[in-house]
Order: structure tokens, then C-alpha cells, then sequence
């Protein structure tokens, strides 16, 4: 199993669109870098006009490295999926349609330890991805732009809220958020590698599970309340952006925030399992079909 | 000629798809040290066959047994002492020959040191092309770096799907050479698939004909091709006096007019008599065209598709 990774890493790692996934994410890491450090303040007051009258803050610290740093998750994390399909999507037509497949699948290994290097492989690209990620908009950010307390926007029912979070108590929520946002993006690849096994090429796969993402996202955002109780629940996409979830830190009576705590983590930790839940029954139906699968290619 | 042990045991293989009978109860015996022709036209069932015996394709009925094991019981064992081409060698075009070679050396459970891969590129003539992209390379190349890839693990069966398709004429005679020195000098054993006799025959030791999944005729390929079974097609000026010459001379044979030519069923050794007869006779010969009756039966199923006449009661 060890030596089928190695080659799936090492195929990986030789195809010349892995580094678009790279490009993409430094490209928008630092137009956004540049954006703030050119004009950071406009983008505060305009997410400050609401409660600018009763919340004073210092705006030169405002703008820091972890604040950044999430500004640039909550917009990437919805992109990122389109590059993990890009490369799951790929795994098994990808291997079709070059005709590899067939010389593959006549190796003394089985099937199911095929698919599952290829899970592991699409798995280990997505860490690596949003370990980039991190250092692109993390750490570099803190490098740019310094690091204080950072001040989380976040619109709750009919009010906005705006919470701040101690600088000595930010970069444990950062991992646990790129943790989470490792699960979330597994679905995608997860969903990818199933789609990938019905096709003979990868254009196919790829744009089908962004479709499905696209479709699902949008549904997920539609507030109305039948939606809300019945169909969101069952929807992979309402549970995508539970990272946030690690920013959202709980507070006294008085409206204090709690150091080092979180306000709902019962729901992040449902989050987690229905996401593990949906890589587990997509792996399971990967494998149960691949087996079963004539290889005609 | 004796038979040795057998590698692949093939009995009542079946394969259906809806409406299709992909295989149809198929069985035949692949001995030790054979170079076994698999013959037939295109779509008569040859890549399914031998999709089913790497495990690519399950079938809907039958067994197979290689190395006197079930298939689908110990496959693992029985593909780590096998290789293929089905088909184009497709490798990944985006790597190099050397990459290519000990990616599937380690999947073949092998781990092929710098030496072993070189020197296997060596044998394929691709040696000093090692680093070279196999995007940048000829079907031929191609062709040789898939062998090389089949034979990495040092298999002791070897199954070629149609390995001449896409090759130029050079391409093709070093592909029989290979073939044959598979057999000669590696003491493989081969199962090859052709759509063309002229190819199984030269290369061969047995085989088999099938025609929509369903055995033709197997044997060895000395006595399926043997000269006593010759058609002959001549063509004359007077066609008449031809045939009453034949009825004459040869009055054990049937010849047959079909439009301007006749056809006659005869031992290939006595063609030169009767040319020199009709020759004599004052017939006239414009042409005569000597072909085993095999390869008649054979010429029949391309070119008429739909046509089979039951070899088995001129041929074996």
C-alpha cells in the first residue's frame, strides 16, 4: 500500500496542473495582500459602518496578519474545492483515459488498494494545499502586516456581531480550522473519485463534482425556513464552512469573550462526523463499484 | 507433438452484455512453452477473452485457470508471473521511459535497481532514449517500451493484444522476432492476438480461430495450415476446356466456377502439375492464386462479416 502511494505522490507531483492549484492560490493571496496593504481601511469601514458608533477600535491594528489570514479563508475555502476536484477528479479517468488503467489493473494489486492509494494520494494534495495556504495567507500575512488581536465580522440572524479574539489565543483556532477545512475539502475529493470511476475522462468529473459543490453551496444559502429543516441538514455544503465555527469564541453574561473557548463546538463536532460520515459511504460506494467495474478503456 | 503442462485452462468462458454474446462458451488449453495464436476478426471476442484472463473483465459464466490455480481465487499470485499489452502500449506521456519502467517494476512487486531498468530498456533498443519523455516518442517506441514494461517482472505468460496494430512494416517483423525470442530465448510462454493468419502463422505454435465468441477451429498450426488443404483459384482464358481438364485429369477433385475463376480444393505440392497441364491443354492460365484453405475460410468471415461456413469439415 505504502509503495502504490509512493507512485500515486510521485504521478502527482510530475503532472504540470498540480502547480496550478499552487499558482492560483499564491496569485490570490497576493492580490488580496496587496489590496489591504494599499487600501485596508475602506474595507474596514464599510464593515465597521453599522456599529461604528458603539464600537471604538484602534483601525492601524485592526488590519493585522490574522485578521488577513481569515478575510482570505472565507474566500478561498469556497475556490479550493474546484482545485481539489481538479486533481481527484482525475485519479481514475485520468488513469482511462491515458489507457494506463488497464496496465494498471493487470499489477498484483487489488482494486481496492488502487482506489484507496488514490484516496490517500488526493488526501495528502489537499493537506499539502491548505498547508500552503497557510503559509501564503498566514504566515506571510503575519510577516506583512504584523500581528494583534483580531476582530471577527459575523452576522447572526438579524444582527451583525463583531467579536475579538486575544492574539495569544488565535493560532490554535487557525490549526483546528485548517484541520477542519482538511475533512471538508476530503468530501470533495471523496465525491470527485467516485464520479472519476463512471468516466473515461477527466473533464467529465471534474466539472460534475464542481457543479454539484456549485448547486449545493447555493442551496445551502438559500434562507428559507423549509429549506432550512429539511434539506440543508442532508446537504454536505451547509457543513463546508464549519471552520468558521473554531473564530466564533464564547462569552461571559456580560458579553466578555471566554479565552480559549468556543461557542458552539457541540455543532462543529457533529459538523466533523456527518463530513467523515459522507467520506466514508462515498469510499464505500467507490469501492463497491470499482470492483465491480469491466475495465473496457 | 507433446504436450506439456498446462498454464491456461479456459472452459465455458462467457461473456454477455445486454443483447450481445460477447464470449460464448468458450474453452481451450494453453500449454507450457506455446506461442498460442488467438485468431479471429474484429469484434469476434479476442480483447474480451483476454480482458477476462487479466481480471480486467469478469465473466458472466465459465473458468479459468492459469498456473493450475483459479483466476478469481489467487489472483494476486498468478498477475505477478504474468505481463500484457492489450491492445497500444499507453503509458504515461507526461514520463520518461526510465520512470515509466520502474513505476510499473514496483507494481509488479519488483524493486528494479538503476542496472536492471537500464538494461531492459537496452533490450527494447531504447537505451539511450531513458530520459526522454514518452510523449516525444513513435508508436513504435512505444510499442517496445510496453514490452519492456510486460517483461519487467520477468513473467513466466506473456498476453499480447494485437501488438502489430499501429506499426510500420519494420515495427511489425521486430515485433515477430521479439515473439518468437520470447519464446526461443526467454522459454516464455505467449498468447497472442491477431486479426490477421499471416501474423499467427509465422509466429505460432498453436491456436485458435474464433468468430463472434465461439471457437472456430483450435490445433496446431502445422496441421490447421497444412498444404493438403489449398484452394486454388485459377483463372483461364477458356474456362471450359479448363474444367473438363481438371475433371480429366484429377477426377477425385471439385472444381468449382465462381464467376470468371475456378475454384479447386488440392494439395499445394501438386499445383505445379496442373499448371503445366492447363498450360498444355491450350486453356490459357491468366492467373493462379494458391491459398490454404484456412485462410480462405478466414478471408470469408472479413470480408462477408456475416458468412461462416463450419471449418471444422474442411479444415481438421
Amino acid at each position: 500500500m505504502w509503495n502504490l502511494l509512493q507512485i500515486e505522490l510521485y504521478k502527482i507531483s510530475r503532472r504540470p496542473r498540480t502547480y496550478i492549484a499552487f499558482a492560483a492560490i499564491s496569485a490570490i493571496v497576493f492580490i488580496f495582500q496587496f489590496a489591504f496593504k494599499a487600501d485596508g481601511a475602506s474595507y474596514l469601514n464599510l464593515m465597521m459602518q453599522s456599529v461604528q458608533d458603539s464600537f471604538e477600535i484602534d483601525r492601524s491594528k485592526a488590519i493585522n496578519g490574522y485578521f488577513m489570514c481569515y478575510i482570505i479563508l472565507n474566500t478561498l475555502l469556497v475556490q479550493v474545492p474546484v482545485l481539489v476536484a481538479l486533481i481527484a477528479g482525475d485519479a481514475i479517468s485520468g488513469e482511462a483515459n491515458m489507457g494506463t488503467l488497464r496496465l494498471l489493473l493487470t499489477k498484483p494489486v487489488s482494486r481496492t488498494q488502487l482506489l484507496m492509494s488514490k484516496f490517500i494520494a488526493s488526501f495528502i494534495f489537499t493537506v499539502i494545499l491548505l498547508l500552503w495556504m497557510a503559509v501564503m495567507a498566514l504566515l506571510l500575512s503575519m510577516v506583512i502586516f504584523g500581528v494583534d488581536d483580531m476582530l471577527i465580522f459575523r452576522v447572526k440572524g438579524e444582527e451583525s456581531q463583531i467579536m475579538q479574539i486575544t492574539k495569544d489565543d488565535i493560532i490554535w483556532r487557525y490549526v483546528a480550522a485548517f484541520g477542519y477545512a482538511a475533512i471538508a475539502l476530503t468530501v470533495i475529493a471523496a465525491i470527485a473519485i467516485l464520479l472519476s470511476i463512471y468516466a473515461e475522462n477527466s473533464i467529465g468529473p471534474i466539472v460534475a463534482t464542481v457543479c454539484i459543490v456549485i448547486v449545493f453551496t447555493v442551496v445551502s444559502n438559500i434562507n428559507v425556513p423549509i429549506i432550512d429543516k429539511n434539506v440543508k441538514p442532508w446537504l454536505f455544503t451547509s457543513y463546508l464552512v464549519g471552520w468558521k465555527g473554531f473564530f466564533y469564541i464564547a462569552t461571559t453574561p456580560d458579553g466578555e469573550p471566554i479565552k480559549g473557548s468556543l461557542e458552539n463546538w457541540p455543532a462543529i463536532r457533529n459538523s466533523l462526523f456527518i463530513l467523515i460520515g459522507h467520506i466514508v459511504l462515498l469510499l464505500g460506494i467507490s469501492t463497491y463499484v470499482f470492483n465491480r467495474k469491466d475495465i473496457l478503456s | 507433438m507433446p504436450e506439456t503442462q498446462p498454464i491456461i485452462e479456459v472452459s465455458h468462458l462467457t461473456k454477455e452484455y445486454p443483447g450481445v454474446h460477447a464470449v460464448n462458451d468458450l474453452s481451450f488449453t494453453v500449454y507450457d512453452g506455446d506461442v498460442y495464436g488467438f485468431l479471429g476478426q474484429n469484434g469476434a471476442g479476442k480483447s474480451t477473452t483476454i480482458r477476462m484472463l487479466l481480471t480486467l473483465v469478469k465473466p458472466t459464466g465459465g473458468n479459468i485457470r492459469i498456473f493450475g490455480k483459479d483466476l478469481s481465487a489467487h489472483r494476486h499470485e498468478i498477475m505477478s508471473q504474468t505481463g500484457a499489452i492489450i491492445e497500444r502500449p499507453d503509458l504515461y506521456k507526461y514520463l520518461s521511459a526510465y520512470d515509466n519502467l520502474k513505476i510499473f517494476a514496483r507494481m509488479s512487486g519488483r524493486r528494479a535497481g538503476r542496472a536492471l531498468l537500464m538494461e531492459r530498456l537496452d533490450m527494447v533498443g531504447l537505451a539511450d532514449r531513458w530520459n526522454s519523455a514518452v510523449k516525444t516518442f513513435s508508436q513504435g517506441m512505444k510499442q517496445r517500451l510496453g514490452i519492456a514494461v510486460s517483461l519487467i517482472h520477468d513473467p513466466r505468460l506473456v498476453l499480447l493484444d494485437e501488438p502489430t496494430n499501429g506499426l510500420d512494416p519494420q515495427g511489425i517483423a521486430d515485433m515477430r522476432n521479439l515473439i518468437i525470442s520470447l519464446k526461443k530465448d526467454m522459454g516464455k510462454t505467449v498468447l497472442v492476438s491477431s486479426h490477421l493468419l499471416s501474423e499467427i502463422e509465422q509466429v505460432a505454435t498453436r491456436m485458435i480461430i474464433i468468430n463472434k465468441g465461439a471457437k472456430i477451429a483450435e490445433g496446431y498450426v502445422h496441421e490447421l495450415l497444412s498444404p493438403s488443404n489449398t484452394v486454388v483459384t485459377i483463372e483461364t482464358l477458356d474456362n471450359t476446356l479448363a474444367i473438363a481438364l481438371i475433371h480429366k485429369e484429377y477426377p477425385l477433385l471439385r472444381p468449382v466456377t465462381d464467376g470468371m475463376q475456378i475454384r479447386v480444393n488440392m494439395d499445394k505440392a501438386r499445383v505445379p502439375e496442373l499448371v503445366s497441364r492447363l498450360a498444355a491443354s491450350g486453356a490459357g492460365v491468366v492467373s493462379i492464386k494458391p491459398r490454404h484453405s484456412l485462410e480462405e475460410y478466414f478471408l470469408s468471415l472479413t470480408n462477408q462479416g456475416q458468412h461462416v461456413e463450419p471449418v471444422a469439415d474442411r479444415v481438421i
